[in-house]
């Protein structure tokens, strides 16, 4: 019998959330406000579901109502990783070690 | 490019991404881990233009839609001040929770561009994969939004709780899993709309009642429903990319939510259900104004701490507030040339998310280095002779060890108290978000600051 396709997604998913879990532990705490930030900007890479969206269906027609959701996901979803990544790099610059 | 060659390109972008969190193990490394992240990103999105292989007019909308994000976010990136850093990550996450909803949407509307069937007969995975990323990502968004207000103080920080709150919640809830199923059985447009509308509502009733200082776990709490929401978006889309990303942003912040909560020694039920604080006020303060204090000023706090071998700072939400790191940066440079050893103490829950006091004493070009855990520091109390506490409150009381009665009992705290002088900047001797008096300010070796921390502090650095 062959395997759904949607059973590896699934491992896939569940794998991650092990390799999730404990790279998270081993964060350390003091970039635990960077960790959401970038966490933010990552999980933006919901903009590749937004780009089909917005590019469904024939050229002829650019702005179908389900066209138009996923311009405006592509917005949504740009300001975050370009926030979220560039904020995070902000923020990383600021840790400094003592001068010796 | 073929769906196999751009599957493995976008586990190369998932194991990117798995490298970025990775780097965070330690502020050497984490500056390349963001760029890790940053090429996962890059890689993702040229495998899907490359993958649809639709340059035609489309293209260049998406680039301008595309350009107009990523400037509005990159102004936002420069332009937020450090203590702003609460609100702008609530902001964003209702961001990730709006676009999922929408690609949610699009793929409803016209399945056949994702490959999920036809509209009145999507696959029925696909189906729930679609709803219930739509489900969390609307719970995300307006949760966030009033997360977002309540930290701006656009909206009272105080719980808005109301009778039956729980019961309407649970109620909703059920509404949701109910409607997912009927809309299986049925692929009608209005259920889908119907799912959408009342996970907005669910998400606006679910954030009210949880009050300001809980707010770092509500943001770990929300992170955590982005990842998931994104995770089901996955799923439909059937990205490997996406699906390693949701599920490692979803136990980031359920993690994150987790070592909050354990912070304030409550259990995640708990804070979500909310309400907390918000009846012992009044009771308590009564007999505030009975028990004496002993009132300093700026000379005072100077001559203490100019005259000790080692200060610990206890920074708080106050500092923030106040924008004090800055002005405390400089009253430790101060004491440092006299020769004090000074360190910083940070309670898990101080600031209003995660890591909040670490990043702004980073601003304030604090090393990494004299910055400690409660873990680690909490024992160097009772060989230290001033603690600075400067915006904290509740995470320095005693109380907390003392008194089974108190909502705070058990809660880890700094043992600020068993150190030869306690210095306690506070704009008055109201008691703290939790509402429970601070046995701290009553105590004899404690002395009294009143004053805004950015003021005191400042004065401080003058008369040494």
């Amino acid at each position: 019998m062959e395997i759904d396709p949607f059973i590896f997604r699934l491992s896939i998913f569940i794998l991650s959330i092990f390799v999730g879990y404990y790279v998270v532990w081993s964060v350390t705490p003091s970039l635990h406000t960077p960790l959401m930030s970038v966490t933010n900007a990552i999980s933006s890479v919901i903009i590749v579901g937004a780009i089909i969206a917005a590019l469904a269906g024939s050229s002829e027609k650019i702005f179908e109502t389900s066209n138009i959701f996923g311009f405006l996901a592509i917005i949504l979803a740009a300001v975050n990783i370009f926030g979220g990544f560039l904020v995070t790099q902000r923020m990383l610059q600021m840790y400094k070690k003592k001068k010796k | 490019m073929s769906a196999n060659l751009s599957a493995i390109f976008y586990l190369i972008s998932g194991i990117l991404f798995i490298l970025a969190l990775r780097g965070l193990s330690s502020p050497e490394t984490s500056r390349q881990g963001n760029y890790f992240g940053i090429f996962g990103m890059l890689i993702s999105i040229i495998v899907t233009f490359l993958s649809i292989g639709n340059f035609g007019p489309g293209f260049v909308y998406v680039m301008v839609f595309l350009l107009i994000g990523g400037s509005i976010g990159a102004f936002i990136a420069f332009k937020i001040p450090m203590t702003a850093m609460p609100e702008l990550v609530a902001g964003f996450h209702s961001l990730v929770g709006l676009a999922a909803v929408f690609v949610a949407i699009s793929a409803f509307l016209k399945p056949i561009a994702f490959g999920l069937g036809d509209v009145g007969n999507i696959k029925l995975a696909s189906l729930i994969e679609m709803s219930l990323g739509a489900a969390i990502g609307a719970i995300t968004f307006s949760g966030s939004i009033i997360a977002f207000l309540k930290l701006r103080g656009i909206m009272s920080g105080s719980p808005i709780t109301f009778k039956g709150q729980h019961l309407i919640n649970l109620i909703l809830g059920i509404t949701i899993i109910l409607l997912i199923y009927y809309l299986c059985i049925s692929q009608l447009s209005n259920v889908f709309w119907s799912i959408v509308i009342i996970s907005f509502v669910v998400g606006v009733l679910l954030i009210i009642p949880i009050g300001g200082a809980d707010m770092p776990v509500v943001i770990s709490m929300l992170n955590s429903y982005s990842g998931w929401a994104a995770a089901g978006i996955g799923f439909t889309l059937e990205n490997s990319a996406l699906i390693i990303t949701g599920a490692l942003v979803g136990s980031s912040g359920a993690i994150l939510s987790y070592i909050m909560c354990k912070g304030m020694n409550r259990s995640f039920f708990n804070v979500i259900l909310g309400g907390w604080g918000a009846t012992e006020q009044a009771a308590n303060s009564k007999d505030l104004e009975q028990k004496p204090v002993k009132n300093g000023n700026a000379d005072d706090a100077a001559f203490l701490m100019k005259n000790a071998s080692s200060v610990i700072i206890v920074p708080g939400y106050g500092m923030a507030v106040a924008q004090a790191q800055h002005a405390l940066r400089e009253m430790v440079d101060a004491l440092k040339k006299n020769g004090v050893k000074v360190s910083y103490a940070i309670h898990p829950v101080a600031g209003r998310m995660p890591g909040h006091m670490n990043v702004l004493l980073a601003e304030a070009n604090v090393p990494y280095d004299e910055v400690f855990e409660l873990e680690e520091i909490n024992n160097d109390f009772a060989n230290c002779d001033v603690a600075y506490v400067i915006g904290a409150n509740d995470v320095t009381n005693p109380v907390a060890k003392s008194d089974p009665q108190s909502p705070i009992y058990g809660m880890p705290v700094l043992d600020v108290e068993k150190s030869k002088s306690v210095l306690f900047v506070k704009r008055s001797l109201s008691p703290g978000y939790a509402g429970i008096d601070n046995d701290l300010f009553y105590r004899d070796n404690t002395l009294m600051l009143f004053a805004d921390a950015k003021k005191m502090t400042e004065e401080i650095v003058k008369s040494l």
